[in-house]
């Protein structure tokens, strides 16, 4: 499904889908909730040791993994919860504030 | 076939982001788990109960599930997963389906213990082969915050609010796994999130892959209806588990088993502690040491079911 | 070839669903259509339909399992009545916003309290705004024909409706009537088989169903549902049609029996139109100009219809086996009402609310409602037009006739 795809609000009712069925799947990936964020997790792969906690209790996938390894953030869609950063017992994911962001840039 | 962490993970994930549950939410991570335990390629039908899983995970035009879906209504979601396997099984009777489907239903505890009772109890007792997976938030929390049958004695809800009068919620905890086990069907288990997700992925993959009727609770966090940190999921896993507020057990066949005693049982206080909707009772010892005796006796019942 | 035959309006309609062998039935035992699962499920133990029937827990329950089984691309079928069909009030909504074209059959009977096992129309009057379309039949033929012409309805792509096949409970439904069955392969070539392009068991095409839709998407998600019952008219017409090439008989919107030259009629629904029918005869016989019509099609209502029918006459009785309590008549009186709100403005109309609860209605009965309609016209007043026939009531003793 592509994002040009997606149904717009006021679409006339002869070209939306009958019963509110979409056809496809996964289409909430072209809804960024990243917005959301206060803080922010800055990673720091240096110091990861892949015990995968963070992605597991990851409740928006938001940890991004490439043959097997962690690789980062997917701030397209993190919520900024912590969950991540607390779970992490490699200190390898720091919880950056707004005001700590502003003052020194995030990875972001 | 024992538990491979590092290759589970690196399946493809079935729930996809961009939904909107809030920030520290643990029912997706609950879906995100039983998914994953699905064996790649193989197809499922995926129902839920109105709630907040479903509310935000399925906003139109925007679907985060990668399976096909349905959602109808609040107190039905085991009945119409019913009307979709009996539909399956008749496309395979006839072959006009080729494919294995698996069927998975999620709803709250409002609409498992509460509204959707009848309907569960309904699909269990005649044996459609689906897992129902009961994420336990232990209140309404997509209207507000509203005591169901699941929450806790003197939580404080927004029905239920503690005053000058009120302690909060006056009744005990139903105890729906019970139920569920009493129905003698198949597969029954109670998990709840832990760091390496060995529990609740085991238990998803017996459910999934047990021909007939499983039930499944796992115990889900609500940072905004229970007050406390979003970051705090795991930990407050771990301390309701480890107080044995909400054992780790699963019924086959009628045995109990019970996979995990925690060597040290940490006292009720702890769990009630990191929580704000137990605020109003922790200057009141009494009330905090019949909360334990409750926890102690269901604790004793546990291990004796389970020959401990 | 058809078969003649003796059968019950129950099992009429267990026969054309074991002919239509639909994948899944649903359904859950409630007086008077209990029969109708009764009859299916011997017809699933013997092996005479493929159909995997689900003996579900409650109505609510037996609505859900439909919608369920319906999404996932199979005919799916059920029958109900009364407070069955009042649990599943929620799922109806549901159905027709789904688009999904589940076929019900609907045992007319009271709703509680009290608890009344008898006739009237109060069940699925109340369900009338739930979306979907409404059959009404007058005997055991038309229940059975109706039940075979709802599939072809709710089915049809321009439409992707639900339909109730409504009959009077015990008058219609455990009357044992002469009856033309269709040969079972005549029947299946009828409906023809059922594919729907999407549905939630495609391997590799996965859908998503049963949205939560913000305002920019609501009614346009409803204005699309209306169009599939503005729809469903033609294609009703248009089943019949093909019905009445298979089989000689005849069906429309409504029945219009010895309307041509009429100056009064009634309007009904159901099993009473065969008693009306003897009133109108014995009246034709006196001389009197008095016609009759039955609603077959309650929804879509056949509003335009009614109202070219009804040019001419001079008064007219809406009855209503159904009390709605708006204090102005009955549903059937509001709807012929409103169609006449652009059609004739002379027309003495009134309501009668009837037969409630199973409430006996008699030749005599209909022929008081006609000899009111001619005082009616003798005064050039319908006043009072909120009428009640046969109850019994301290203030009218011609009431008290209808017991």
């Amino acid at each position: 499904m592509k994002e040009q795809d997606l149904i717009q609000p006021f679409t006339p009712w002869q070209d939306t889908t009958r019963g509110g069925n979409i056809y496809g799947s996964g289409s909430s990936k072209y809804y960024r909730t990243g917005g959301w964020r206060v803080d922010t997790p800055q990673f720091e792969a240096a110091r990861c040791v892949n015990c995968m906690r963070c992605f597991l209790l990851c409740p928006d996938g938001s940890i991004a993994l490439e043959d097997g390894q962690v690789t980062g953030i997917h701030y397209d869609y993190c919520k900024g919860c912590g969950i991540c950063s607390e779970v992490c017992n490699a200190g390898a994911i720091h919880m950056m504030s707004r005001q700590e962001e502003s003052a020194h840039g995030s990875e972001r | 076939m024992a538990y491979n962490m590092k290759n589970t993970v690196q399946k493809p994930e079935r729930l996809s982001p961009g939904h909107r549950m809030c920030a520290g939410c643990a029912a997706p991570v609950v879906v995100r788990t039983v998914l994953r335990a699905l064996e790649e390629g193989d197809e499922a039908v995926i129902t839920s109960a109105t709630g907040c899983l479903e509310v935000s995970t399925f906003i139109y035009p925007y679907t985060s599930w990668k399976d096909s879906f349905i959602h109808s209504a609040f107190e039905n979601a085991s009945a119409t997963t019913a009307g979709i396997e009996a539909a399956y099984r008749y496309k395979k009777k006839m072959g006009l389906l080729e494919k294995d489907y698996k069927f998975i239903t999620f709803g709250g505890d409002g609409g498992t213990y509460d509204i959707g009772l009848q309907s569960l109890s309904g699909a269990m007792e005649r044996g459609h082969d689906m897992v129902y997976v009961c994420y336990d938030n232990g209140a309404y929390m997509n209207t507000g915050i509203q005591r169901s049958s699941a929450t806790p004695r003197y939580a404080d809800t927004t029905t239920t609010p503690s005053g000058t009068q009120s302690l909060g919620k006056g009744q005990p905890r139903k105890d729906i796994t019970g139920i569920m086990a009493a129905h003698r069907i198949p597969y029954t288990a109670q998990s709840a999130l832990t760091a390496n997700m060995k529990d609740l992925y085991e238990k998803s993959q017996k459910a999934i892959y047990t021909q007939g009727p499983a039930f499944l609770n796992v115990l889900a966090p609500c940072p905004r209806g229970w007050r406390y940190d979003t970051p705090k999921l795991l930990e407050i896993s771990k301390i309701a588990v480890d107080t044995c507020y909400w054992p780790l057990f699963e019924v086959e066949g009628g045995v109990y088993t019970l996979n995990y005693q925690p060597k040290n049982k940490r006292p009720i206080s702890d769990w009630l502690e990191i929580q704000g909707r137990f605020r109003h009772i922790l200057k009141k010892p009494e009330i905090v040491e019949e909360i334990q005796k409750e926890v102690d006796e269901r604790w004793k019942e546990l291990l004796k079911l389970s020959g401990n | 070839m058809a078969v003649r035959d003796k059968r019950s309006g129950n099992e009429a309609v267990g026969i054309a669903m074991r002919q239509m062998n639909p994948g899944v039935v649903a359904a859950f035992p409630i007086t008077p259509s209990t029969e109708v699962p009764q009859y299916f499920s011997g017809y699933a133990a013997n092996g005479e339909v493929d159909t995997e029937f689900v003996p579900v827990e409650s109505e609510h329950s037996a609505m859900s399992a439909c919608i369920g089984a319906s999404y996932a691309g199979v005919r799916a079928m059920t029958a109900t009545s009364s407070n069955g069909l009042a649990l599943m009030w929620e799922m109806l909504y549901i159905a027709s916003s789904d688009r999904l074209p589940i076929v019900m059959a609907v045992v007319n009977r009271a709703l509680s309290g009290p608890i009344s096992i008898h006739n009237d129309h109060a069940d699925s009057m109340g369900a009338r705004d739930a979306g979907w379309v409404q059959l009404y039949g007058e005997n055991n033929q038309e229940a059975y024909d109706n039940e075979i012409m709802a599939v072809c309805v709710a089915e049809h792509p321009d439409v992707e409706l639900p339909v109730m096949n409504c009959y009077d409970g015990f008058i219609t439904s455990h009357s044992v009537e002469n009856i033309e069955l269709l040969e079972d392969d005549a029947v299946r070539d009828f409906v023809g088989e059922y594919r729907p392009g999407h549905h939630l068991l495609n391997p590799g095409a996965p859908m998503s169903a049963g949205p939560l839709d913000m305002p920019g998407y609501y009614f346009e998600h409803k204005r699309s549902q209306a169009e599939g019952m503005i729809c469903a008219k033609k294609v009703i017409l248009e089943t019949a049609d093909r019905f009445y090439e298979l089989t000689g008989r005849r069906y429309g919107l409504f029945e219009a029996y010895q309307m041509d030259d009429a100056e009064m009629a009634v309007i009904l629904i159901g099993s009473s139109a065969g008693t009306a029918k003897e009133a109108v005869k014995r009246l034709r016989r006196e001389g009197v100009k008095a016609g009759l019509i039955k609603i077959r099609v309650f929804r879509p209502f056949p509003a335009e219809e009614i109202k070219e029918a009804l040019k001419g006459l001079r008064a007219v009785a809406v009855m209503d086996k159904s009390e709605g309590f708006s204090t102005h008549g009955g549903p059937l009186f509001h709807e012929v009402s409103s169609a006449l709100y652009y059609g004739d403005k002379d027309l003495l109309l009134c309501s009668y609310i009837y037969g409630l609860g199973g409430r006996d209605v008699r030749v005599e009965d209909i022929l008081q409602v006609f000899k009111s309609l001619s005082d009616d016209i003798a005064r050039g007043s319908a006043e009072p037009y909120c009428r009640y026939l046969g109850v019994t009531d301290k203030e009218k003793e011609e009431a008290a006739d209808g017991i």
